[in-house]
Parts: structure tokens; C-alpha cells; sequence
């Protein structure tokens, strides 16, 4: 099923079904075959919830009845909407108003009245078009915009799971041929009207960072980089506005470097629960108490991220202590203390991130969001974007936290899906204690890198990930992080693009102190490496990746990983790996 | 195509269950979606059904037993019953579901009472003809089961 045919039928839309009605369940799922559709059942909405978090990405629709006797129909569609962001179809006896309205209200894209008809469910799949579709405006109508908010809710509905994100590389392909195709079209328009659908891809923005570096950050300027680019098709006004975010992504690095190292400051480190690993440094200290709720919650679906049926992700899971899992949040609050964030762990991002929303940051939640997303796995970029359009609050509202992507590991994707390798969050155990010297860290990050470097050589295609010893001290080699706000001295430093790989370091790291099944990471680092190519641009992520005493520079990482999504919002497939990814 | 004394009688005892409004369009649409992959598809659905509410028909009992006067619960377990009457199109049922539903808004106790006996009959009648002819169908052979009954 490709976007880019728009005749064919889309065979194999992946459904689930959910009703509790059994004689229901067995109708529409014969009904749905005969639409051939991919249909999976289910009778009850908590089944229906985890299965959508196990098989994330191996669904494209949900059809689900109103009354279920284990949860309100309007909730699951609330929770598949904020977790998942898929598309959700109610059905229910009753065509009241009333009940059709609040469907509507709490997001769903239809509202069949049973008994429901095969022709109505033959139609169900422009809901899955229609909503891509969508997505792909939002992200062109703010192309030229500053906001990368909205430009996160449009990237963010931008959905790969479904028909793009079928691990189906041609068909991503496609559409950034397409797209590209646009681009020419309109370039050649001499528009200056009309803005060319540019898919800023892993490899295009890798050339665009590239060129900046190559001219220099400071002297950098659209024309000189669409020269050095010499991308056919690519206009000045496509350059221009990259660089607009480009910039945005790196003065938002460094506010969030800067806000990290006030936080660390003021951290208390009186980290408990299973603190033996996690040190959870907050990144926004400023929001201390009620992010905590947050924060468990998010805590808990990280967690639920790195749940990811992949034996590896299991054993990874388990050496992190961050057991987050815990429905009553109490372990969560255990393994991160939003107040207690010692040190920077992959999860850090994600508590970080948790917190923001309850302080409605929207800026500093999103982030956080794909701070946690980084780490948590293949969830592809997309998939993080999306997140921050999520109504935090409502997140703590329903008590259920889902707001974090899970990685889905079983299903690496074309390059350009970051997989946060699980062990990520375990690097939140390693280190403990304040902030080292830098010195003291760099020989662990060494030897990480060292023992990871063949796992890490890179399997990302456009990213050539190499662990070098520089890593390590790119950020700033002699700079000692002997405290936190030492750190804020190392955002002047100018740092090679190669420091990236500082970011990958971390990745590794946790996976070296997770004992993380390098092979497994090895996937995994691949979307992740991407993250830390990134970063290679921007001295402030390095910074952030050491910026912890423990290896974390997750948070770090995380942050620029997150940046990097944001600011490849113009991507299409690869909205994370945007940001400075491909140096 | 000739039909067998059996499948005129099969396709017989399906109009008069249409005629006298037991079932409606909803059950052709079930006929329609068997097919080759699954050969029994209508009688799998409908003995589904009956299971089905048979339990939610206990279900309604108890609570009206245990629970009287509690009109919402009532209502609630009702609604999941004409949910399920809808799936195979059993027509009379539902509307007696509906009635049942008004009759608890009214808060009328003795009224639910009496509409649930109705309910309890249409049930075992709606059972008894479908029982026969699938019974019917299955001994007619697999000629007829897809087709919509004449004068439909």
C-alpha cells in the first residue's frame, strides 16, 4: 500500500477490531476479510490497548464499540489516539446524537451505527489516507514557520506507522520521490508563491549539514549552502527555511543545555528506589512536585516502551532499573525521581519530558518527549513528533501515561528510524554520584565506545557512525565537568561534527552497562547513531551527552535528538534525524 | 435451477421468519458474507448469538433480581443485549430490547418485568425456527443458503 498510488485499493489495511460482543467480533472480522483488509480481533478494550502497544506500527485503523464492559469505548479511543495516534472508528447500537457528538469530541474519525453495513466498512480506509494527508499539509503549511510546535503536530500526525511505516522502505521511497518530484515542479515554477515540497531525508539533511560546516556556522547563508548542496531541484527558499529551523533546533539546544545545567545544579541527588542505576538528572529542574505524576506516568510508559517483545529489549529491561512499569507509579517514582535526577539517563529525557507537560512547557515537554522516544527504541521519528501534541494534562487526566512511544524493535525500518537501543535507558544506571570531571567519565565513555565500536560502525546508511576516541573528547576534551555549571562553559566550545558520535557513545554506553546484547543494539544503535550524527553538529549536544557524571549524555542526547526532530520536521520520513544528524 | 422439496422448504421457513418480523435485512447481509472460506458462516454466527445472549439474558435476570430497581444497570445490560440482537438482525427481539429500555427510563419497575418475559419468549421462538431451519438448510444441501428469499 503506497501513499504514492493513489488508484490501488489499499489491500491489507491492518485492522483491529475490538468488541465485546463475540457474535459482533465474528461479523465484522468476516466482513473486513471480504474487504481484504488484515483484520485482527479482540474482545476486550485493555487487550485491544496492549496489543496496540506490543504491535505498534502493525496497525492502521481501529474499529471499536462504544459500550465495553472493561472500559468506556470513548476512553480507549482517547488513549489509541494519544498513544498511538491512529485512527479510530466507534461503532455502537445507539445513533443518538448525543453519544455520536461525544465519539466525535474525544476524536473519533467515525461513528457507524450497527448493524453495520460491509459497504461502510469498505470505505474505512480513506480515514487512514485522510488523516496522513493531513499531516503532510500541516507540515507543508508551516514550512516557513518558526513554530515548531505546530510544526511537531503536524509531523507528529504524520503517520509512518500505518501505511508508511510498514517497514516498507520502497514505499517511504516513493513518497520521498514524490515529494521530491514536487519540489522540482515547484522550483522550476520559480516559486516564490508556491513553497516546494522539500523531504528534508536523512541524506539531504546530512548534505545541508555538511555545507553548513563546510562554509561555517557563522558564515553560513541559504545560497551558499544550496551551492555547496548542488542538490537539482532544491531552491534557495527550501535552504533558507531548513536553515531557519537549523538554527531554531540549535539555539534550542543550547537553552536546553542551559536549563540542564541549572537544573543539575539545584538536582538534589538524593535519587532512591533502585538508585543503583538510575540517576535521573532532570532536565527541568524548575518544575519540580507535580510532574511527579507525570512523571511516574511517564516513567511508566517508557518502560512500556522498552516492553518490546524482542528478547533483548526483555533482558535489557529488566538490568535497567528503571522499572518503570509500575502501574501505581510507585516503582516509577523509584527509578526516577523527577527531583532527584542525578544524573542523566535516557530516561532522564524522558522524566524530564514528563514533567513538562504537567508545567505545560509545551517546548520543553515535546522535547522531553522525544528525549524518551530516542531512547526508547525504533520508534521512528515520526512517531516522536507526534507525541507533543499530546494534551499532557489529559495524559495525567487519564491516568495513564501513554504519551511515550514505544519502540518497536521487532520492526527496524528503512535507515532514518531511530531505535533507541534499550540499554539507553540502562545508562541511567551506570553512573552514579555528581557530576565528574569529565576526564573521570571519558575513560568509561572509551571504553564503551571501544567495546562498542563494531557494533557501532555503523549500519545507518547515510550516518557513518564512528567511534573514535575523539568522541569522547570532542566535547571538549579538556573541559573538566567537574560541576554542572561548568557545563554551561563547554557550549562555547566549538565541537567537530564528528563529536556526534559522542551521542552514540552514550547509546552504547548503556548498552555496554546494560550488558546489552551488542548485536541487539546493534540494530537498534543503527536509528540511534543517526541520533548522534546529529548532534555532531551542535557542541551543545555533546555537552549535554557528558554532561552527567554517569554516561548518560542521554539526556543530551536525547535533547538533541529531540531537536533534531523537531527541526527535520520538513522530513517526511525521518523528522529526528533531522536535526544536524547526518554531519 | 431446481429446487429440492427440502430447499423450498428451507427458503419457505425463511420468509415466513422475515414476513412475521423475527428476522430482518440484517440476517442476509450474515448469509451474504458466507462463502466458500467459511461454508457454515450463517449458522456459526447465529449459534454465537444465541450463546451470547443467553448469558446477557441471565446477566439482566440476576440483575433485576439482585438488584431492583437499579434501572441504570438495567439499562446497560439491556443495551448490550439489542447490540447483539442487531448482529444476526433479530428484529422482534430488538424492538423489545428498545421497549424495555423506555419502559426502565419510566422507571417502571413491573413494566421491565413484563417486557422481559416478552423478551424471554421472542428469544426461545426466534431459537426454535432458526434451529429448524438450519436443520432444513443442512439436510437441503448447500444450494440455497445464500440466497435472499423471494418476495424480499
Amino acid at each position: 500500500m503506497a501513499l504514492a498510488d493513489a488508484t490501488a485499493f489499499p489491500y491489507g489495511l491492518r485492522v483491529l477490531v475490538v468488541d465485546d460482543d463475540p457474535t459482533w467480533l465474528k461479523i465484522l472480522e468476516k466482513m473486513l476479510r471480504k474487504c481484504s483488509y488484515d483484520v485482527t480481533t479482540c474482545g476486550l478494550a485493555s487487550i485491544a490497548l496492549q496489543i496496540l502497544r506490543e504491535r505498534r506500527n502493525k496497525f492502521d485503523i481501529v474499529i471499536s464499540d462504544v459500550n465495553m464492559p472493561d472500559m468506556d469505548g470513548f476512553k480507549l479511543l482517547e488513549l489509541i489516539g494519544l498513544e498511538m495516534d491512529l485512527p479510530v472508528i466507534m461503532m455502537s447500537i445507539d445513533g443518538e446524537t448525543s453519544r455520536v457528538m461525544k465519539g466525535v469530541q474525544h476524536g473519533a474519525c467515525d461513528y457507524l451505527l450497527k448493524p453495520v453495513r460491509m459497504k461502510e466498512l469498505r470505505n474505512i480506509w480513506q480515514h487512514v489516507y485522510r488523516k496522513k494527508m493531513h499531516e503532510v499539509k500541516e507540515i507543508e503549511g508551516n514550512d516557513s514557520c518558526d513554530d515548531l510546535q505546530i510544526f511537531r503536530n503536524g509531523v507528529e500526525g504524520f503517520d509512518e506507522r500505518g501505511l508508511f511505516m510498514r517497514a516498507d522502505s520502497d514505499t517511504m521511497r516513493k513518497r520521498k520521490d514524490m515529494d521530491k518530484d514536487h519540489a522540482d515542479q515547484d522550483s522550476s515554477d520559480g516559486a516564490t508563491v508556491k513553497k516546494a515540497r522539500v523531504v528534508w531525508s536523512v541524506d539531504l539533511h546530512q548534505k545541508f549539514v555538511n555545507a553548513v560546516n563546510q562554509i561555517g556556522f557563522d558564515k553560513v547563508g541559504p545560497k551558499k549552502i544550496l551551492d555547496l548542496m548542488n542538490i537539482p531541484g532544491l531552491t534557495r527558499e527550501n535552504v533558507a527555511s531548513h536553515l531557519q529551523k537549523y538554527r531554531l533546533y540549535l539555539s534550542r539546544l543550547q537553552k536546553q543545555n542551559e536549563e540542564r545545567i541549572m537544573g543539575a545544579a539545584r538536582q538534589d541527588f538524593s535519587h532512591k528506589g533502585p538508585s543503583d542505576n538510575l540517576n535521573l538528572r532532570s532536565s527541568f529542574q524548575e518544575q519540580p512536585g507535580n510532574l511527579s505524576n507525570g512523571f511516574q506516568h511517564s516513567s511508566q510508559k517508557i518502560q512500556a516502551q522498552i516492553n518490546i517483545p524482542d528478547p533483548h529489549l526483555d533482558d535489557t529491561k529488566t538490568s535497567v532499573p528503571l522499572k518503570v512499569p509500575d502501574k501505581n507509579g510507585t516503582s516509577v517514582s523509584d527509578a526516577v525521581d523527577p527531583q532527584n535526577m542525578t544524573s542523566a539517563s535516557p530516561l532522564s529525557g524522558v522524566f524530564s519530558f514528563e514533567r513538562m507537560p504537567v508545567n505545560q512547557d509545551r517546548k520543553l515537554s515535546e522535547t522531553m518527549i522525544l528525549e524518551c522516544q530516542s531512547w526508547s527504541g525504533s520508534v521512528p521519528p515520526k512517531q516522536f513528533m507526534q507525541y507533543p501534541k499530546h494534551n499532557h494534562e489529559r495524559c495525567d487526566l487519564l491516568g495513564d501515561y501513554s504519551c511515550l512511544p514505544k519502540p518497536d524493535l521487532e520492526h527496524p525500518i528503512a535507515p532514518g528510524h531511530l531505535y533507541a537501543p534499550p540499554p539507553v535507558i540502562s545508562m541511567s544506571c551506570s553512573v552514579e554520584g555528581d557530576v565528574r570531571d569529565f576526564s573521570d567519565v571519558k575513560p568509561d565513555l572509551l571504553g564503551c565506545m571501544k567495546s562498542l565500536s563494531p557494533a557501532l560502525t555503523c549500519t545507518v546508511e547515510s550516518v557513518s557512525a564512528q567511534l573514535s576516541d575523539s568522541v569522547v573528547t570532542s566535547t571538549n576534551s579538556d573541559q573538566k565537568f567537574s560541576s554542572v555549571e561548568g557545563l554551561s562553559s563547554i557550549k562555547d566550545c566549538d565541537f567537530d561534527q564528528e563529536r556526534n558520535q559522542a551521542t552514540l557513545l552514550t547509546s552504547e554506553e548503556a548498552s555496554i552497562i546494560c550488558g546489552t546484547d551488542l548485536t541487539c543494539l546493534h540494530d537498534e544503535l543503527s536509528g540511534y547513531q543517526l541520533q548522534g550524527v546529529s548532534f555532531g553538529n551542535i557542541g551543545l549536544s555533546s555537552i549535554d551527552l557528558f554532561q552527567c557524571n554517569d554516561a548518560m549524555a542521554l539526556p543530551g542526547l536525547h535533547n538533541n535528538w529531540y531537536d533534531d526532530v523537531e527541526f527535520s520536521s520538513e522530513t517526511m520520513e525521518f523528522p529526528l534525524l533531522d536535526g544536524g544528524l547526518f554531519a | 435451477m431446481e429446487y429440492s422439496n427440502l430447499q423450498r422448504q428451507a427458503a419457505s421457513l425463511k420468509k415466513s421468519l422475515f414476513d412475521q418480523g423475527y428476522l430482518d435485512e440484517q440476517f442476509c447481509q450474515i448469509e451474504y458474507l458466507q462463502d466458500e472460506a467459511s461454508p457454515n458462516f450463517t449458522e456459526e454466527v447465529v449459534s454465537l448469538f444465541f450463546e451470547n445472549s443467553t448469558r446477557l439474558m441471565t446477566n439482566i435476570e440476576q440483575a433485576m433480581e439482585k438488584n431492583p430497581r437499579d434501572f441504570s444497570r438495567w439499562d446497560v445490560n439491556m443495551q448490550q443485549l439489542k447490540g447483539s440482537c442487531s448482529s444476526i438482525g433479530a428484529s422482534r427481539m430488538k424492538n423489545e430490547c428498545t421497549s424495555f429500555r423506555n419502559i426502565c427510563g419510566d422507571e417502571n419497575a413491573e413494566g421491565c418485568m413484563r417486557s422481559f418475559q416478552n423478551l424471554k419468549r421472542e428469544h426461545g421462538v426466534l431459537r426454535q425456527k432458526l434451529e429448524s431451519y438450519f436443520q432444513v438448510l443442512r439436510q437441503a444441501g448447500p444450494a440455497v443458503t445464500a440466497a435472499r428469499p423471494r418476495g424480499m
